[in-house]
């Protein structure tokens, strides 16, 4: 293998958020505070019609007491709902993250030589990072199933739950504009609620500064995710990946389109530098070709390997711990280091409004289970002492070098006299400036 | 008009429709017309209609093995051949080899979804203009089953106290405007009378609907029809007894609906 995976590649998501209002349902606040998170992220795991939901959120807030209110295709009792941790989570986002490789170029004189050294370059760095993502995963201490954390879980019943609004207002909760609406439209759709109150004395006795996601497992042959609470009273538009688990195979969106993202595109090596900004100003470019109405796929990989690996596949008590109820935990001890069978993983990313996404995500299982991931390569040229006539060698890494430029170009909508700036060219020199017609630019 | 759809889609939209599983598709749906037609129905051998079911099968089956795009196709025109009652098939071709699919393996799927709202609008026109260029015969099933399905839609989102939107988007489907204007107006499945047909797309429409937003599970409108189908020789049994009795009873009572 001579490849190596940026660290860049997993922090991705974390960069890429952008400061919105965001969840499966909405916060409700008791002082006059404006509650914020980042993007959300959703574990949907889904077999027949079992399903479990795990809800992650970089939520920060102030506030003394607040409480999130969570909508449930079901009614649900109280052992149905579980805190887990979110080392997992993170774990699955540095696994499907989207990844940068990069290659180096072999001295165009001595190729023979040199590829043996490049094995043993190449393969170096990949422990570090994967010792890195272990070590999240690992510093995390197992609940028990029933303990729900700093979390006072309300579960109204049917009766109750059509007087959830009421109930929010009688307990002082500041209730979203337009979530009235919303809610009496979910309670006809026989769907069910339950309030989360946020403990903060509970919290700070546990020792988490942050919120630990959700669960809810329930059994509903709706395969869908309830965004449209989330979108009441939102700053822009909202952030949210949806990691699905499944047996058979890749996860697609039924009401609207699910694109891939472009791939497997060779990128100038400045980008290794700036990959969030790169990878955001691309998604951003995908969304408006699709209208703003696009859900993109960022991986779908069956979970037992992944190459190039972003992060190790994810354990069978990993896996168990986001609700993979048919793995086996005892499947690690045999099966060694190696990831958990029947696992398929969709990773969707979704940017959203209420214009633009009206109604609720439905989802589908299909059969596709081939393999995708977003891929950018970098290729460094071979920059040292040549003993030989290279010239052909450097003419061909000039010409691959402008391809690049234009290829980021295409992918970001970024000028490209910037890119070809930024480019640290085989033979030193800029492209002259051609005097392009004016015009060429104008719709670029 | 089907050709320019299926072009566009594999070109400009790339959703995934393998060139493979179209050539596949396209082969297998001849030969199985040509042997039916030889050596079943002993009729000439006329390759138009298995192109139209070839087409909408292209565009709405998805699945990674060929063979299963071939199993597709000879389900599809077998059933015409095999299937019948009173002279007419009873299922539509590419209906039936749908579900049949579906419900035989976890490899074959529809993606209802992967129409883009930027070519919605196009596709709709492209739709209407068929519409017109067929000079509308036997569109009733077409405008019975949109106009019910939307009401219904519309209703829901009333009753819920949605916003327009919604139902507005559920119309703007790639697959259900496919699904009402290339299948289940096919005139060989669709009830004889005008009326009948009305009927029949009202009840395709309910059906799908109920499957959708009653059961929440998806494929609705495909699924309905498949169901529906065994009720058209009773509504042209009903009407035609109708017609017996106000038209002309002799043409009537002799008319075959010949052709597959």
């Amino acid at each position: 293998m001579k490849f190596l995976i940026t660290a860049t590649a997993a922090m991705v998501t974390i960069a890429l958020s952008t400061t919105a209002q965001a969840f499966c349902g909405f916060y409700v606040a008791r002082a006059d505070t404006s509650l914020f998170n980042q993007a959300s992220q959703v574990v949907l795991v889904r077999d027949d019609d079992r399903t479990v939901i795990t809800m992650a959120n970089d939520f920060q807030g102030d506030v003394d007491d607040f409480a999130v209110v969570i909508p449930v295709p079901t009614f649900i009792e109280r052992e149905q709902i579980n805190v887990s941790d979110r080392a997992v989570i993170e774990h699955l986002d540095a696994y499907t993250a989207p990844r940068l490789v990069e290659y180096h170029d072999p001295d165009p004189c001595i190729r023979y030589e040199l590829k043996s050294r490049m094995v043993q370059d190449a393969a170096s760095p990949m422990p570090e990072m994967s010792k890195q993502d272990r070590d999240v995963s690992l510093g995390v201490t197992i609940e028990a199933s029933y303990t729900v954390g700093e979390y006072d879980i309300l579960i109204l019943s049917a009766e109750e739950s059509s007087g959830l609004i009421k109930w929010l207002d009688e307990n002082e909760y500041r209730i979203p504009k337009g979530a009235e609406a919303v809610v009496d439209s979910y309670l006809k759709q026989d769907m069910r609620f339950f309030v989360a109150k946020v403990n903060l004395k509970e919290q700070a006795k546990l020792g988490y500064s942050y919120l630990r996601p959700l669960q809810v497992a329930f059994e509903s042959n709706k395969f869908m995710l309830p965004i449209r609470l989330g979108t009441l009273n939102a700053q822009g538009k909202q952030e949210l990946y949806v990691y699905a688990l499944t047996r058979t195979g890749r996860v697609e969106t039924t009401n609207y389109r699910t694109l891939k993202l472009p791939s497997n595109t060779d990128v100038p090596e400045f980008v290794q530098a700036e990959f969030s900004d790169f990878y955001r100003a691309m998604f951003e470019k995908q969304t408006h070709k699709e209208n703003e109405r696009g859900v993109f796929l960022e991986y779908a990989w069956d979970m037992a390997w992944c190459d190039p690996c972003a992060a190790d596949p994810l354990s069978s008590e990993e896996l168990r711990k986001l609700g993979v109820f048919w793995v086996d935990s005892s499947q690690n001890t045999t099966r060694g280091k190696s990831g958990a069978q029947n696992v398929f993983v969709t990773r969707l990313h979704v940017r959203y409004d209420k214009h633009h996404f009206p109604e609720d995500l439905m989802f589908q299982e299909t059969g596709d289970r081939q393999n995708y991931q977003g891929r950018y390569v970098i290729r460094h040229p071979f920059r040292g002492q040549t003993s030989c006539d290279a010239t052909s060698y450097y003419t061909e890494v000039r010409k691959r070098q402008d391809r690049e430029a234009q290829a980021l170009a295409d992918l970001t909508g970024w000028d490209i006299d910037y890119i070809r700036s930024k480019i640290d060219y085989i033979d030193g020199a800029m492209p002259e400036a051609v005097d392009e017609p004016w015009w060429k630019r104008i719709w670029k | 008009m089907l050709s320019l759809l299926l072009g566009f889609g594999v070109f400009v939209l790339d959703f995934g429709i393998r060139w493979q599983n179209a050539v596949a598709i396209f082969a297998a749906a001849q030969f199985a017309q040509y042997a039916g037609a030889r050596f079943v129905a002993r009729i000439p051998y006329d390759p138009l209609s298995a192109l139209i079911t070839s087409f909408s099968l292209t565009l709405l089956l998805r699945t990674e093995l060929v063979s299963l795009a071939v199993l597709a196709a000879f389900v599809a025109i077998g059933s015409k051949f095999l299937v019948r009652v009173r002279g007419k098939h009873i299922f539509n071709p590419a209906n039936v080899a749908l579900v049949s699919l579906m419900l035989l393996s976890d490899s074959a799927w529809v993606s209802s979804g992967q129409w883009g709202s930027a070519t919605i609008g196009a596709l709709a026109l492209a739709c209407l203009g068929m519409l017109v260029l067929t000079k509308a015969r036997r569109a009733e099933t077409t405008i019975a089953f949109l106009s019910a399905y939307g009401l219904l839609l519309l209703g829901r989102a009333v009753w819920l106290g949605d916003p327009l939107s919604i139902p507005l988007h559920q119309l703007q489907n790639g697959a259900l405007l496919i699904f009402a204007f290339f299948m289940i107006s096919d005139p060989k499945t669709t009830p004889d009378s005008a009326l009948g047909r009305v009927l029949f797309g009202t009840l395709v429409a309910s059906v799908a609907y109920t499957i959708q937003f009653v059961a929440y599970e998806p494929n609705g409108p495909i699924l309905a029809l498949i169901m529906m189908a065994p009720f058209v020789p009773l509504i042209d049994a009903v009407s035609r007894g109708h017609a017996y009795r106000w038209d002309q009873p002799a043409a009537n009572a002799t008319r075959q609906v010949k052709g597959v």
